[in-house]
């Protein structure tokens, strides 16, 4: 298994270099003067060919990739024109907001979708698997921004009982120490500041799970119904053993494998749900700031986010790699 | 696949199953009827969609007692209006898109599997490199960079959406190349372009009309996704996702103007959804596993 982690771990490398060429070429592709937007319409022929000059435009284009290429692989993107500081200093800050959230929406979306998936499949056909069904269904193909606005106007709006935007009540959260605000407060023994950091995420973790809470739902519907026919199952069975132990123990257990893989293949669903989940809620993550980098024409803090977001895509993808040979005793490579 | 005769009557029971028919007619007739509002657009919406009026500003829905059956937004435009004009636009475009990256990844993927070796190699690592982008994040650095507008628009839908195609009409045609169809064509003197379209690409179009109906589910939604974010298309044509921007801001104040575009997003969505699901069941059931759905 190791030489194949290995193998797997090398590929990757011709990936994001492939990938920041890709985005590299996006860049060149935008229409406008780089060096115009930087220095304004009323710059002179001079101060464009100095800047020109500085910056390596006047060079050959595989030149200036090769720059590109070398400074983000050591996470220099540049300076972001909006903030004025190193695009992954701004990037770094917003980063816990944005893992916040999408734990939070994990969680959710598993304490539901498992539990109703098993009920629906040791039923099937039921009103319970009809009704499970088609609420996966619904989860599916709500989109979830839509969603998050409908939970701001019940709860926000018309009950009043949650928060609808930001991550904290100012002032209640105490001195960051790891950014994440619902731990940093329990490890504080700030109660009110775990409440609060609780009350604010809900919502937007809500609507940002929904789809993922869907399709988990459907796949372990799917996956138990599958293993309720194998032949262990019947020796399970064959045995006297109790039906809720046959179905937790000897099903599910074995079930949960290829969900385990679907919650990491939506981990990449998730983190782009999130740039436009954390714009609905005002959400204080790399998402919202990827949606303020697009409207102000950031081009560096642009460039900077998707390459981030696409290293950790491509990370999450070998972990689930790594775990799925964990957890499956049966793959061999 | 291959064999229509073959497969269908074995499945044929599972076509009547009492769920199943509820899931193609309610699907069936939610896409039936967007479409056909969609298609008539001018001559059923009882406004211009653009038309702005300060003194029907923000009106809430009157139903059948008023003027304005689902309201008016923030410029006095009849929502209704711009839902029937906006059904148009987002299933068009989705159309286009679904179109496009069907042709592009079904040519892509049935060449990938036939030809196999070096063509086969730079297909795929292409396919890895542009699937390795998180959804939706490829479309928006598209429309970031290359601006706004219909083409741009359906480049950034298309740039990802091709790739479920081909990768399972890849695996699909590396399979059919063995079979003796495939073998005695050859042998008669057949190009490898010719039975690359007589006999690879027929055999794969159940398969992609599966794979489009889902794909067309999504394309609304993240067609919807970046024109909520304003990287859709240009302001003046009125859209479901950029009904849902105004929507937002006016939440606390005026509900309808977030709930009508979202929900028609949403049943239209779920329409497609369960026809994709009653066609999957009927045509491949294999493909349930595989995670298309997803």
């Amino acid at each position: 298994m190791g030489t194949y982690l290995l193998r797997r771990l090398i590929g990757t490398i011709p990936v994001m270099v492939l990938i920041s060429l890709l985005v590299f070429l996006l860049i060149q592709a935008a229409p406008g003067d780089p060096t115009l937007m930087l220095l304004g319409e009323d710059s002179t022929q001079e101060d464009i060919d100095q800047a020109t000059k500085r910056w390596g435009l006047d060079q050959p284009i595989y030149v200036q990739y090769v720059k590109f290429f070398m400074s983000a692989v050591q996470g220099d993107f540049g300076r972001s024109f909006k903030y004025d500081e190193p695009v992954l200093d701004v990037i770094i800050n917003r980063i816990p907001a944005t893992l916040e959230l999408a734990s939070a929406s994990v969680i959710i979306a598993v304490i539901f979708a498992i539990p109703l998936g098993v009920w629906a499949a040791a039923k099937p056909n039921s009103w319970v698997d009809n009704t499970g069904t088609t609420f996966g269904l619904f989860g599916i193909s709500m989109p979830s921004f839509w969603f998050g606005i409908m939970l701001i106007l019940l709860f926000a709006g018309i009950l009043n009982i949650l928060p609808s935007a930001g991550r904290d009540t100012y002032g209640i959260s105490g001195e960051p120490i790891t950014g994440f605000y619902i731990l940093d407060s329990a490890l504080q023994g700030n109660w009110a500041g775990v409440r609060d950091g609780a009350e604010h995420v809900f919502l937007p973790a809500l609507a940002l799970g929904s789809n993922m809470l869907g399709i988990l739902m459907r796949v372990t519907r799917s996956s138990v119904l599958e293993v309720m026919h194998e032949e262990y199952v019947t020796t399970a069975r064959a045995k006297g053993l109790v039906e809720r132990r046959v179905l937790w123990r000897h099903v599910v257990s074995n079930a949960l494998i290829p969900v385990i893989t679907v919650v990491g293949l939506e981990l990449g669903t998730l983190l782009s749900g999130s740039i436009i989940v954390e714009t609905v809620f005002s959400w204080p993550g790399s998402g919202s700031l990827l949606v303020t980098a697009l409207n102000a024409r950031d081009h560096p803090l642009v460039t900077g986010l998707v390459l981030v977001y696409t290293a950790a895509f491509v990370a999450i993808n070998f972990l689930i790699d790594v775990l799925y040979a964990i957890i499956d005793p049966r793959i061999r490579y | 696949m291959g064999q229509p005769g073959a497969g269908t009557t074995r499945r044929g029971g599972q076509w009547w199953r009492p769920w199943m028919r509820t899931k193609v007619y309610m699907g069936g007739s939610i896409v039936v009827i967007f479409a056909i509002v969609g298609a008539l657009g001018p001559y059923v919406a009882p406004y211009d969609p653009n038309h702005q009026s300060l003194e029907t500003m923000l009106q809430a829905p009157q139903w059948f007692w008023g003027a304005h059956f689902l309201g008016t937004d923030n410029l006095g435009r009849d929502i209704l209006s711009r839902i029937i004009f906006g059904a148009r636009v987002s299933l068009l475009i989705a159309f286009a898109v679904v179109f496009i990256s069907g042709f592009v990844g079904v040519i892509l993927g049935a060449t990938s599997g036939y030809f196999g070796g070096n063509i086969d190699f730079t297909i795929q690592k292409f396919v890895e490199v542009v699937w390795a982008f998180p959804p939706l994040l490829l479309a928006l650095s598209i429309m970031a960079f290359l601006g706004q507008g219909l083409g741009n628009l359906i480049l950034a839908l298309v740039a990802q959406r091709w790739i479920q195609y081909c990768r399972v009409t890849r695996g699909q045609s590396l399979s059919l190349k063995a079979r003796e169809f495939v073998i005695s064509a050859k042998s008669l003197g057949a190009s490898d372009a010719q039975i690359i379209a007589r006999h690879i690409i027929p055999n794969l179009i159940q398969v992609s009309l599966v794979i489009g109906t889902f794909a067309m589910a999504s394309s609304i939604i993240s067609e919807a996704s970046l024109s909520f974010l304003g990287l859709g298309v240009p302001p003046e044509i009125p859209t479901w996702g950029t009904m849902l921007a105004d929507g937002r801001i006016y939440i606390s104040t005026a509900w309808w103007l977030a709930l009508f575009p979202g929900l028609s997003i949403f049943v239209t969505v779920l329409g497609i959804n369960l026809l994709g699901d009653a066609l999957r069941d009927v045509l491949d059931p294999r493909l349930k596993r595989a995670g298309t759905y997803i």
